[in-house]
């Protein structure tokens, strides 16, 4: 028996989630005194692979056949579910994220194997096999137990903490026979160059409290010093001020950063739970009585427009020292 | 083209969740909605019909639940489905629900199966491609525009810094996020009293055992009161995000 873990490529690299997805893995094999092996799909070199060593995987399954450089969900379903069989896995692990999601439920069905969606952290027991999850959007907790013999498990971006291993890893190639991949993709659009809300530490995110667009300006720049990514809440998108993509909340986008800034936000409940899982949150807003003192950790009552830039020119001189 | 729309009878947002003994969640009191996500799923199927073009015949909603589930299919009439399947049994998990709605649904025509990418209740984001597998059709995940043109469906997929516009054959099940809709439609009263006339089917439920099953839950701790900084001494808040927090 052993710990697979399916570890996603971005354009044929790894990043920080990738690393914390492994170590999870290696922790949850400790428990069980087995070993990781990951599964890679897609085009990635070599060197790239070897890096999830470093995190605890002895194997890494490479399967860069060039029909599965898109996407296909029943083609990648059809590699790790032979992945898992052959390398007898009895739990399998996959990021939390669009990718994690759409694969590990086809996974669930084809292996008959419970899922233990959206973790926190690492399992509570081991027989019976509970996992740790949020629930109502962050309004509680929960433990599930997994009632199957094979277990598939998501972990939540940015809930576990990378543990750097010294374990060598043997790269195997493994053969990309699949059914054949039905989602045809027409045309890729990519923005370039800027930090990823998802992947992002630091979020400085901005409201109606805003009061126009044209004061973005004050939100990138304190972004930009402290190497943020920028957000907004709902109205703000649904008033075109702002791309949809960058809408926080429950609808929206689902982060957890570690410092989200929020200015001129109200708070609403649709919104904070969108980033519920941040582990520190600043609150800047005129009205003290505002729903959003109530979550963060730091408050500042004031005019997000005056306080922004002092903030920015603050963050500026102690990163200076 | 015929659409079905999976929908999940979930708490309203604001609602303050209790859990009788820590097993299971206290429904005293509770307002019931729509899943927000499968809200916006539905509202996009209706916008489909209606745009003549699309030869769209049909939009149903399916959900998985006892009596109570009722007011929330029938409020999916009302925004403009034209039929409803209530599946009768308490869902249990992502899976029984999927395998659920995979037996009533099976061979029955429908081009399109939508619902959304979570509901707001367990947050697992699984029935869609659970219930794409036990119909070996395919699945799309993360989708944010749905498009009719001719006899193909053209979809948005979101990718981590960007979009791909995606082609799968029919019958396929998406999982569809913000941007697929601007806004869920709100019923209008010519909506309502029209919902009152359409089929509402009950049909009972398989055998199906969940694999998983909510053992203990738990309200967060308290959280420690915010701390307030003057906004004319903002230095202090850096130096507490760095030294305190330790997240500079």
């Amino acid at each position: 028996m052993s710990v697979l873990v399916y570890t996603e490529n971005w354009d044929g690299k790894f990043k920080k989630a990738s690393y914390e997805l492994v170590s999870y893995a290696t922790q949850v094999a400790e428990m069980l005194n087995t070993s990781v092996t990951a599964i890679s799909i897609g085009k990635v070199n070599d060197d790239e692979l070897l890096k999830l060593g470093g995190f605890g995987a002895t194997k890494i399954l490479k399967a860069d056949d060039q029909h599965l450089n898109g996407l296909d969900n029943q083609a990648y379903t059809d590699i790790i579910a032979r992945a898992a069989i052959e390398e007898g896995a009895g739990v399998i692990v996959f990021s939390h994220n669009n990718t994690g999601k759409a694969l590990a439920s086809r996974l669930s069905v084809r292996l008959k194997a419970a899922v233990g969606a959206g973790l926190i952290k690492l399992p509570v027991s081991l027989s019976p096999f509970i996992v740790y999850k949020k629930v109502f959007s962050g309004k509680a907790f929960a433990q599930v137990e997994l009632k199957t013999e094979v277990k598939i498990l998501t972990l939540m971006q940015n809930s576990f903490e990378l543990v750097e291993a010294d374990s060598r890893a043997e790269i195997v190639s493994f053969a990309g026979e699949t059914g054949v991949p039905k989602t045809v993709i027409k045309d890729v659009q990519k923005q370039t160059g800027k930090i990823l809300l998802t992947d992002a530490e630091v979020v400085v995110s901005g409201g109606r409290g805003m009061k126009s667009p044209d004061n973005w300006g004050v939100i990138e720049e304190l972004a930009d010093a402290l190497g943020a990514a920028t957000a907004c809440s709902r109205p703000v998108s649904d008033e075109g001020w702002r791309s949809h993509d960058e809408h926080t909340g429950q609808t929206g986008k689902i982060i957890a950063p570690n410092l989200y800034i929020a200015a001129g936000i109200s708070g609403a409940i649709q919104h904070m739970a969108g980033i519920s899982s941040t582990k520190c949150i600043v609150a800047i807003n005129t009205d003290s009585d505002a729903p959003v003192f109530e979550y963060a950790d730091y408050g500042v009552v004031g005019d997000a427009l005056k306080v922004l830039p002092a903030l920015t020119r603050a963050v500026k001189e102690a990163k200076s020292k | 083209m015929k659409i079905l729309v999976c929908l999940g009878n979930v708490p309203d947002t604001t609602t303050k969740v209790k859990f009788a003994d820590g097993a299971a969640l206290d429904k005293t009191g509770i307002q019931w909605i729509i899943n927000p996500w499968d809200e916006l799923a539905l509202t996009r199927a209706v916008e489909l019909k209606e745009d003549s073009g699309n030869a769209v015949d049909q939009v149903t909603v399916i959900t998985v639940g006892g009596k109570d589930a009722e007011p929330t299919l029938r409020k999916a009439l009302a925004i403009g489905a034209d039929e409803a399947i209530r599946i009768d049994a308490e869902p249990a998990d992502a899976y029984s629900v999927a395998a659920q709605i995979a037996e009533a649904v099976r061979d029955k025509g429908f081009d399109l199966i939508l619902s959304g990418i979570e509901s707001s209740d367990y947050n697992g984001s699984m029935v869609s491609g659970m219930l794409a597998e036990f119909l070996n059709n395919p699945s799309v995940s993360a989708v944010s525009g749905i498009l009719i043109q001719g006899s193909e469906v053209e979809l948005t997929r979101e990718i981590d810094g960007g979009k791909e516009q995606v082609v799968v054959p029919a019958p396929f099940v998406a999982a569809v996020q913000k941007g697929i809709a601007r806004e869920p439609r709100i019923a209008a009263m010519r909506g309502i009293m029209m919902a009152r006339k359409k089929p509402l089917t009950v049909i009972p439920a398989v055998d199906v055992n969940p694999l998983t099953e909510f053992v203990k839950f738990e309200l967060p701790q308290p959280k420690p009161p915010c701390k307030m900084i003057d906004a004319e001494d903002i230095d202090v808040l850096v130096q507490w995000l760095q030294n305190e927090a330790k997240v500079l």
